[in-house]
């Protein structure tokens, strides 16, 4: 066990040095960049005043101490103390429910985090910890497979991204309460495409095509052993953009999870245009004048599809059970699973009796007769849902959607977003009390 | 006369350009006009229009990607035989033998990175309130080439033959096995019955027409190369003419009125 460790230091070693000598590169190009542009002081410590570009240098050379010391064979790692804490913290209840609570933080503290040097402090913070996470041998076995690397490159980009759209969104905000147009109103004189667009184009191709080579010059891709349908491996997943759906395989069935869900997200994605009757907020960053689809977005695409399919990906190991990041994948591990169905709870636990079941020898008739009464409870649940829900929201809370949308695209709207929220609900019911099915017939392989 | 002026000035590349060199106004326009390439780009666009900080360069980034894949999976393709017996030693002599071979890696972390970025396209052009009229439909041919996107990078996952390939493609396509009505194990399917014969089967459901075999098999594999290389590339050509022919007929990039 500790040869191997030595040698997986060994191995990764390198990479790290290179890893902090290029966080301390970032550092000094901001440095740099801020020194040129604009210098502020931040604090001043001793009567001397603390510039940004003094702050990010310092910040700079503390990476680059860690660089060579990384290089020698002692990266700095993340204590026994703290991996043992993360992984004994980490589930799927804690990652959603606490990625669900990081998403209102952002939301409600956008001022905040989206202030350059904040942005920037979460950046240098969680690249640290992707560094020091990187030197476990655990945890570098799943992150850095090959086909697993393009996920982390999704993470940062996402997060990249999302803090310049939402930095925009809360300047048009603000200008939009002083009366002023947004700024992308400002900007909108006429530029001949040769060269203004035709040139960016050419060096956005250029620098493409370089950091292909680069990618691909540095990773191998993956390729394991020849195929064969006798060897099962475990665990055994789809390509990481589906392991989301995967995910949702946990909680429902595969004609669910796997091809109704994926139908109606396509069909939903589709009709966006049509049931978002909100015209403000059309070519140009806002959060304020398009609260409600803003918030409906970020909850599908980054909770319900980037979430799950991190999850999928790094979390779930041999018979899909949960790991924590610095968890050895231990084929054996074994969870307690006893989940219950709706039914079983309605008869046996409120009513205290057995399933309604066919007599012997009746028809098919009979036999559906029955099987519906013993699904009663969440056939009625369901329906009560989707079609009862949707005209109390009409009357209530969407009282002013429901005006301004008509009949069919509110019940379509309003089922849409029900049929979303679905996915948690289901969720918490079963971490809560253990729902198997809500409606369960495992003769028709209908089960939801 | 320098080289470079000897060159302008020879009738080859005359037939070829038809105008001189863009560096007035005038010129900076026709060559816009006259240019095949150039002409998908109108002749002035708003700036706000071009800003890296608005459109990210996604949609742009995600097509360039798609040339790098149809470029490499050319240059793959004449290597590769899409059989049981070689499909899995190509490969392997893609890494091994191939001198520079990093056609692979280029065509598997491109596919990867184009999943990423039509991501992001969509959710920037959502962010933007860009598929707000007039741009509807646009969104529409969107979410088609976004769907495109995930079958390409998901048939082209089986073709090296390893174990990760088909077993990834067995728990993907095992999905089909349980599509209501036509999966053999899909609710509903106890309906389709003729003269108390069962018609939906594994020999006859839609995993079965996704894998043209009742497992992940030769036939499969032909199937995959077929709509990796021919099928699914030709429809998102199609579909990308039409979101660029949109793109510039919905008034140009989305920018406040
Ligand atoms: C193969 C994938 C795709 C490619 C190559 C592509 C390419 C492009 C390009 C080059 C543009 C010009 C502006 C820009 O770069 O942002 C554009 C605009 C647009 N795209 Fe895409 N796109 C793809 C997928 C999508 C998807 C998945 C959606 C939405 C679901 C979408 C919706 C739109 C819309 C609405 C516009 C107009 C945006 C505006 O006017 O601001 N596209 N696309």
């Amino acid at each position: 066990m500790h040869g191997h460790h030595e040698e997986f230091i060994e191995a990764v070693a390198p990479g790290l040095g290179f890893y902090y000598l290029l966080l301390c590169l970032m550092n000094w190009g901001a440095a740099m960049y801020l020194w040129r542009t604009n210098v502020k002081t931040y604090f001043t410590v001793a009567g001397v005043g603390v510039t940004n570009v003094l702050f990010w240098l310092i910040v700079g050379f503390l990476f680059i101490i860690l660089s060579p010391i990384a290089m020698m064979g002692s990266p700095p790692e993340f204590s026994h103390g703290v991996k043992d804490l993360v992984n004994s913290l980490s589930g799927p209840v804690t990652l959603t429910v606490g990625s669900l609570v990081g998403m209102m933080f952002l939301y409600f503290f956008r001022r905040w985090w989206t202030h350059p040097p904040i942005a920037w402090t979460l950046l240098n913070l969680s690249l640290l910890a992707l560094g020091l996470a990187m030197a476990d041998s655990n945890f570098f076995s799943i992150v850095g497979k090959g086909d697993n690397v393009p996920i982390v490159g999704l993470v940062f980009l996402l997060g990249y991204f999302n803090w310049l759209a939402t930095y925009k969104a809360v300047i048009n905000d603000d200008r939009r309460k002083q009366g002023l147009p947004p700024v992308e109103k400002t900007e909108d004189e006429k530029v001949l495409v040769w060269p203004d667009l035709v040139y960016t184009e050419m060096i956005c191709m250029v620098a493409l095509t370089a950091f292909m080579m680069i990618w691909a010059l540095c990773l191998q891709a993956p390729l394991e052993e020849p195929a064969s349908s006798v060897k099962t491996p475990n665990p055994s997943k789809a390509p990481w953009y589906f392991l989301g759906l995967q995910e949702m395989l946990v909680y429902y069935d595969p004609w669910y999870a796997g091809v109704v869900l994926p139908s109606i997200v396509v069909f939903g994605l589709m009709a966006i245009p049509f049931l978002d009757f909100n015209k403000a907020g059309n070519g140009y960053y806002t959060i304020e004048e398009r609260k409600f689809s803003y918030i409906v977005f970020q909850l599908g695409f980054l909770e319900l599809w980037i979430v799950l399919i991190i999850l999928g990906t790094f979390l779930r190991g041999p018979n899909w059970n949960f790991f924590g990041p610095f968890e050895y994948w231990d084929a054996h591990k074994v969870l307690a699973g006893n989940n219950v169905d709706l039914s079983q709870y309605f008869w046996g636990g409120m009513l205290g009796q057995a399933l309604p079941k066919a007599p012997l020898g009746s028809g098919a008739g009979t036999e559906i007769a029955y099987i519906l009464l013993r699904e009663s409870p969440g056939i009625i649940l369901t329906l009560a849902y989707l079609i009862l829900l949707p005209p109390i929201l009409a009357a209530t809370i969407f009282r002013s959607f429901f005006a301004k949308m008509g009949l069919i695209r509110f019940m379509l709207m309003a089922n849409l977003l029900l049929l979303m929220i679905s996915l948690p609900l289901k969720m918490v019911l079963r971490w809560t009390v253990n729902l198997k099915y809500i409606i369960s017939i495992p003769e028709y392989f209908l089960n939801f | 006369m320098s080289i470079g002026e000897t060159i302008r000035n020879s009738q080859l590349w005359k037939s070829v350009f038809r105008h001189p060199m863009p560096l007035d106004r005038r010129n900076r326009i026709v060559v816009m006009l006259t240019n095949f390439f150039l002409h998908l780009h109108p002749v002035s666009v708003k700036k706000q229009g071009i800003a890296l900080s608005y459109t990210w360069c996604m949609g742009g980034v995600t097509f360039f990607l798609f040339l790098v894949e149809t470029l490499t999976g050319v240059l793959l393709m004449f290597y590769y035989r899409p059989t049981l017996e070689w499909a899995f030693k190509d490969i392997q002599d893609l890494r091994d033998v191939v001198s520079l071979g990093i056609m692979r890696e280029l065509h598997r972390w491109g596919a990867h990175a184009m999943v990423i970025t039509t991501w992001l396209h969509m959710y920037r052009v959502f962010l933007t309130g860009s598929y707000k009229p007039p741009r509807e439909f646009n969104w529409v041919v969107g979410v088609i080439l976004l769907l495109l996107t995930l079958l390409l990078s998901f048939t082209g996952y089986l073709l090296p033959w390893d174990q990760l390939a088909i077993w990834a493609i067995t728990v993907g396509s095992n999905m089909a096995r349980a599509t209501p009505f036509l999966g053999h194990e899909g609710p509903g399917q106890q309906i389709l019955k003729v003269g108390g014969i069962d018609m939906i089967t594994n020999a006859t459901d839609a995993r079965f027409a996704l894998l043209g075999a009742r497992f992940v098999g030769e036939e499969t594999l032909n199937r995959f190369y077929v709509l990796h290389c021919v099928a699914i590339p030709l429809a998102v050509s199609l579909l990308l003419a039409i979101h660029f022919w949109r793109v510039r007929k919905d008034g140009g990039i989305s920018g406040p009125l």
